[in-house]
């Protein structure tokens, strides 16, 4: 699917708190930049997981995705990692799918 | 500057024949919209008199992937930023809004892209309102007959029924049901009964103040609707498009919703026409909303306050083919990852 969508240039990616700060200014405790990221990967690889896949931050800007066969990819927000994570493996990243919800629901049991 | 002082674009669509320029001619008469430039795709039979009118040749850029909604729209692109280029310049009085209305076949969804993600556009507009028009004679055949028109009804914030006095009432009466089936998230006005507000129609949007509260009151309603009536407004017909409000109990993680949605987009991007929603998200006071038009999503907001001691989250979800069920678990089992507990409400 389409590597550039969902990415909103200059303004950040919608999903990050420190380039909204219209929606995320009265948060109780704001987190660093670093720290969210930080926690992004960590959540984003328990899904990747279930794929063999695994992200790692570059140097607080980039992320590297990266697959067992030693495949990797740079990308810069969560759209389009999905896309290239798709384009890695060649497989369908689909959040619907059965197999994958019951995967993530035996990991928090 | 503050997103919500960006130049808000208006999407005017509806289908062949449905009222389109009558509608805008009707609008562009109150004072609120006169620092209005509009851009039309083509000069029809019902002439506009407006001061900053341009038109425009749709021309699409596709993108190398193919992606039919992530198409920029070059005729825009060039039309916004002479536009934009002229008003910086004094050469042309300081439009405070644009109002672009589609010719009948057009796909509203490459506009909002356009101006949400085209590099120097995004810097200066921003998306408002999206109104639709549909014809209370022909209006369901279309729906019946054409994507498009079923497309233009689900991407829409505001439907406007026009020439409801020349039909029968019970057909009237069926097609509101079916505009509402298809899109729970878009009030319906009557053209020919109602007061055509520029303000409701228009002006309120989720980056007005007086419009976010508005917009929240109007899923409130609608919940209160599907409660009573029990339906779950999913009955696609044959065009597979249903639309229905979930309600979570409990906060979201923020992160885990970011990366539920995203995954959801990349993967159904093409069959999710529209994602608006109101979310408690964990570690924030008050309720940020949220705003997709298939894979383009608008930066978040953050409503003052929450209206009452009523905290859920409101996700309204116009998509086609998607059941209702899988949304909701597939959404439980990424929030459980963040280990926040969140259960479906269903309203029923």
């Amino acid at each position: 699917m389409c590597g550039l969508c969902g990415i909103l240039g200059g303004r950040g990616h919608w999903t990050e708190t420190a380039t909204n700060p219209e929606a995320f200014a009265a948060r109780d405790a704001v987190p660093t930049v670093q720290r969210e990221r930080q926690g992004r990967t960590a959540l984003v690889n328990r899904v990747l997981d279930h794929y063999g896949l695994k992200l790692k931050d570059w140097s607080g800007s980039n992320y590297v995705l990266k697959g067992q066969t030693g495949k990797s990819a740079m990308v810069d927000n969560l759209s389009q990692m999905w896309a290239e994570a798709e384009s890695l493996t060649g497989r369908d990243f689909d959040p619907l799918d059965d197999d994958l919800i019951a995967a993530l629901n035996a990991k928090h049991g | 500057m503050a997103y919500s002082d960006f130049i808000p674009v208006n999407v005017v669509t509806g289908f062949l024949g449905s009222g389109k320029t009558t509608l805008l001619q009707r609008l562009l008469h109150s004072p609120s919209l006169q620092d209005t430039a509009v851009l039309v795709n083509e000069f029809g039979e019902v002439g506009l008199d407006h001061h900053l009118l341009q038109s425009v040749t749709e021309s699409t850029l596709l993108m190398d992937n193919g992606c039919l909604c992530c198409a920029i729209r070059g005729d825009l692109q060039g039309a916004l930023t002479e536009l934009f280029d002229q008003r910086e310049r004094g050469d042309i009085p300081a439009f405070k809004r644009v109002v672009i209305e589609t010719s009948g076949l057009a796909d509203p969804v490459p506009i909002a892209y356009t101006v949400l993600a085209e590099p120097i556009l995004q810097h200066h507009f921003r998306l408002g309102n999206v109104i639709t028009t549909i014809d209370a004679i022909n209006g369901a055949g279309q729906l019946g007959e054409f994507e498009e028109s079923v497309k233009q009804v689900g991407v829409a914030d505001r439907l406007v029924l026009t020439k409801s006095d020349m039909a029968a009432p019970d057909d009237v009466a069926r097609l509101r049901e079916e505009l509402q089936r298809l899109n729970v998230s878009a009030p319906i006005f009557d053209a020919a009964h109602d007061d055509l507000s520029p303000a409701r129609l228009i002006v309120e949007d989720l980056y007005d103040l007086k419009g976010k509260m508005r917009e929240v009151e109007y899923w409130r309603e609608q919940d209160d609707h599907e409660g009573h009536d029990h339906a779950e407004h999913d009955h696609g017909h044959t065009t597979g498009v249903t639309s229905f409000a979930l309600q979570f109990e409990g906060a979201l993680d923020w992160t885990a919703f970011g990366i539920w949605m995203t995954m959801l987009l990349n993967r159904h991007g093409d069959r999710v026409l529209r994602i608006k929603g109101m979310l408690n998200v964990a570690g924030q006071p008050t309720p940020v909303l949220i705003n997709g038009v298939q894979h383009v999503v608008h930066p978040p907001l953050h409503l003052e306050a929450w209206p009452d001691d009523d905290h859920r989250s409101r996700l309204v979800f116009i998509v086609r083919d998607i059941s209702r069920a899988k949304i909701e678990a597939s959404l439980a089992a990424f929030n459980g990852l963040a280990n926040v507990e969140v259960a479906a409400d269903r309203v029923a």
